[in-house]
């Protein structure tokens, strides 16, 4: 593709490419971080080498693509135009893979996917219910493109919706249509994204900034990183259109440190963008002009904050400052900035393209279009999952999700991180959108949705939280870095058994001075996940202070296990998987857990196919 | 603070000279630095201080603020064990506790003959294949105790045949 400096030459552009990919003949191997970590790489290449030496009359083209979602079971491979997708692919399939299904359109039932809902296998990954009840916009390039290809991104309307506002709109009409859509921020907080460009634009003072807000640090997410790394395109498009709107011809992507692969493909795909004139002096023959760079983030929780991001960024210690006066009039160097999170900027480019009226269809009033959610823990199928908001959190667990491992008892949810909070049984109903999330106490931060089942302790992930967070409180406001520790301290207590019964009190009433005296979003929210589980799960607490047990089994001071003698018929089972030796009896006779030897492991407790092994308290005689 | 008497780090010159003399250039310059070096020395930070004209305190606390810069030497392959909310309600502690016992070291700590650091991450991205380990580039997915001893002496071998 050559640069273009006409409109002329972007329409014919779009013309020759205007082929769907899927009828094209396609491998599409997953090269998100998930299925790398499982050698897909390997596979990708070993593909590409032996299919050179197939004589084969329609060569298929081999895409390495960004991350299908469904990363548990992973390496995941499509087939086009066939549609056939597999799952779990190891290297030593791919000679059956070529020789069967590519040559002969033969399906090796083995890799197929078994969908635990239906109960059946699925040919396509489309029909598995993990995918059916999926809408993507933001996501919608993901797995589908290469994502170091940008003749791929354009190929699926990339880089249309910069054309549209280029030529057809004023920075006006382009605010008033992203105002129109009510999208909101889908960092964390959901401001409405139009109201803030409105406000930078009112702003004379110049330069001006765009940012990109790429530092995900909530732990059990990673919905941005899955976005940088499989369609990196889109971000760029979305914030080149920000800055036509704003008035602004520079923007910074800031990446979180550990994401090597995103910073990867971000880089290449600024590039190829510079290279084709989508970036740079002059976009596209216009007379606008944008710069992007590239920043690498520190490790630093505390810097996803907005006003320490740009700390940063400037060469500081990222520490977040008071906001009596918004970034949007005093950001990046005090200039006017605008500042947006991943899946917000992946967004913007769909919203142009088809109007804010189709995006308002989606989703429920007052919270507009799709949310992307990592759906992770002890759910069945883990994975990005992208839904319209106002699905239910039942249908996001047991739906796509698959329902609880091992169909054990579903407990709690954790959404928004560590800033969210836990989320009970009886709120199994709640619709997933930012204002009923924050109804009951939890908010929907980035979108992390965390599935506990009854082997995790709410009081044990309460502490989780709070040392996490102790950790990486930046330590500026006395209230957050002394107050966590000392929730830290109390939650450890009483995970040690050595809680007492004033416990309770006091930890409300750190929460509310943490709440109160804190600067930033980190120690605003930091008490979250202490005040709900102590709202829902006070029954848990109290057992761990008064009774001195944990009846999950997770605080190892305050767990013994013991067999029911009625119930064990002898198996042996958890004689054979002890790691320690701890267990004694005969085949068909009842077992018993010898008391000294026992580490708590709780492996039997797991494994024991009648469950007749049971958890008792920490000074309980087994 | 250990400094090496046998270098005075000046190669690192190279590397600061790339960057234009501009203060929101220091955190980069301090990974490159990291990455070169495997920690900050300590005499590198009053060349990047002289060159950005910056306090050397402000180039001490970027330092020692940011996760991904160490002023103590890291060992030759750094194991990151996970424990974002995902891995650690899987069982993320286990892992650390196996990889203690073998290595004989803390988290944070580097071994005597310098070839293991173990570092507690939160959160590798990865959620859906926790619990996760990293060792330098490679992840290793669904983890449990007893992958883990192999995975060691694999890397044990390869440092001993490349050092033949």
């Amino acid at each position: 593709m050559n640069q273009m400096n006409n409109l002329n030459d972007i329409t014919n552009l779009n013309d020759a490419s205007n082929i769907s990919s899927e009828t094209d003949h396609s491998i599409l191997v997953c090269c998100g971080t998930g299925c790398l970590a499982n050698n897909s790489y390997d596979i990708y290449n070993l593909l590409k080498q032996k299919l050179e030496l197939t004589e084969i009359s329609v060569k298929p083209y081999i895409k390495s693509t960004g991350c299908n979602g469904l990363c548990e079971k992973g390496p995941v491979i499509k087939i086009y135009p066939d549609d056939i997708s597999y799952f779990k692919v190891s290297i030593d399939d791919v000679d059956e893979i070529i020789n069967k299904t590519i040559l002969k359109h033969e399906i090796i039932d083995r890799l197929l996917y078994f969908d635990t809902n239906e109960k059946k296998k699925v040919i396509s990954h489309k029909d598995a219910t993990f995918y059916k009840h999926q809408q993507k916009i933001a996501l919608r390039n993901i797995g589908e493109i290469d994502p170091l290809s940008i003749e791929d991104y354009v190929k699926k309307d990339g880089y249309k919706a910069l054309q549209k506002i280029l030529f057809q709109m004023n920075p006006e009409e382009v605010i008033k249509e992203i105002e129109s859509s009510e999208l909101k921020g889908r960092g964390g907080a959901g401001f409405p994204t139009g109201s803030k460009w409105r406000t930078c634009l009112r702003f004379n003072n110049y330069p001006k900034y765009v940012v990109c807000n790429g530092d995900e640090g909530d732990p059990g997410a990673f919905m941005d990183r899955s976005i940088m790394e499989g369609d990196p395109n889109t971000v760029i498009e979305g914030m080149i259109i920000c800055g036509y709107a704003i008035n602004s011809n520079i923007g910074f992507l800031y990446i979180r440190d550990e994401y090597d692969l995103a910073r990867k493909n971000m880089q290449i795909a600024i590039d190829n963008a510079k290279k084709h004139n989508y970036l740079g002096k002059n976009i596209m023959g216009s007379s606008f002009d944008f710069d992007l760079q590239i920043v690498r983030g520190g490790g630093a929780f505390v810097c996803g904050e907005s006003s320490a991001l740009m700390a940063s960024i400037e060469g500081n210690v990222g520490e977040p400052r008071a906001k009596y006066i918004r970034s949007v009039e005093k950001g990046l160097w005090n200039q006017p900035t605008v500042l947006n999170n991943v899946e917000t900027w992946a967004n913007i480019p769909p919203i142009i393209l088809n109007g804010s009226d189709w995006f308002k269809n989606i989703g429920i009033k007052n919270n507009t279009g799709t949310k992307v959610f990592s759906l992770v823990g002890k759910v069945k199928n883990t994975g990005l999952v992208e839904v319209p908001m106002g699905t239910t959190l039942n249908e996001l667990v047991y739906n796509i999700g698959g329902g609880i491992i091992k169909d054990r008892n579903f407990k709690a949810v954790q959404t928004g991180g560590p800033s969210g909070g836990c989320i009970p049984k009886e709120h199994l109903n709640i619709s997933l959108d930012f204002d009923s999330l924050k109804s009951i106490g939890s908010m929907m931060g980035s979108g992390g949705v965390i599935v506990m089942d009854d082997t995790t302790c709410m009081v044990e992930i309460a502490r989780y939280y709070m040392e996490f967070l102790a950790e990486e409180s930046c330590g500026k406001c006395t209230s957050c870095r002394e107050g966590i520790n000392t929730l830290l301290k109390i939650l450890t207590n009483i995970s040690e058994g050595k809680g007492e019964t004033d416990d309770l009190d006091l930890l409300l009433q750190l929460c509310n001075t943490i709440k109160e005296a804190s600067l930033c979003g980190l120690g605003k929210s930091a008490p979250n996940p202490v005040e709900t589980t102590l709202k829902y799960f006070k029954e848990e607490y109290i057992d761990h202070i008064i009774n001195k047990k944990c009846s999950s089994g997770v605080c190892k001071k305050l767990t013994s296990y013991y067999i029911e003698k009625e119930n064990c018929i002898g198996c042996g089972i958890c004689k054979k998987k002890c790691p320690s030796d701890a267990i004694l009896g005969n085949l068909k006779e009842c077992h018993e857990i010898i008391k000294e030897c026992c580490i708590k492991c709780g492996t039997c407790y797991l494994n024991c196919p009648k469950n007749a092994i049971k958890i008792g308290g920490g000074f309980d005689e087994c | 603070m250990i400094v090496d008497s046998k270098t005075d780090y000046m190669e690192s010159i190279d590397i600061i000279k790339k960057y234009p003399k501009e203060k929101r250039f220091t955190l980069a310059i301090l990974q490159d630095i990291q990455k070169q070096y495997g920690f900050i020395p300590k005499p590198v930070m009053f060349y990047i201080s002289e060159y950005l004209n910056e306090p050397i305190s402000s180039i001490y606390s970027m330092a020692t603020f940011y996760k991904a810069l160490s002023l103590k030497p890291k060992g030759k392959n750094i194991i990151k064990v996970c424990n974002g909310t995902a891995c650690h309600i899987r069982g993320s502690n286990s892992i650390l506790d196996e990889l203690i016992n073998i290595l004989k070291i803390n988290a944070g700590e580097t071994t005597k003959d310098g070839l293991f650091s173990i570092e507690i991450v939160n959160c590798l991205g990865a959620c859906a294949l926790a619990p996760v380990m990293v060792i330098n580039d490679k992840y290793y997915g669904s983890m449990t105790k007893e992958k883990i001893e192999n995975i060691i002496n694999n890397y044990r071998r390869q440092s001993y045949e490349s050092n033949e």
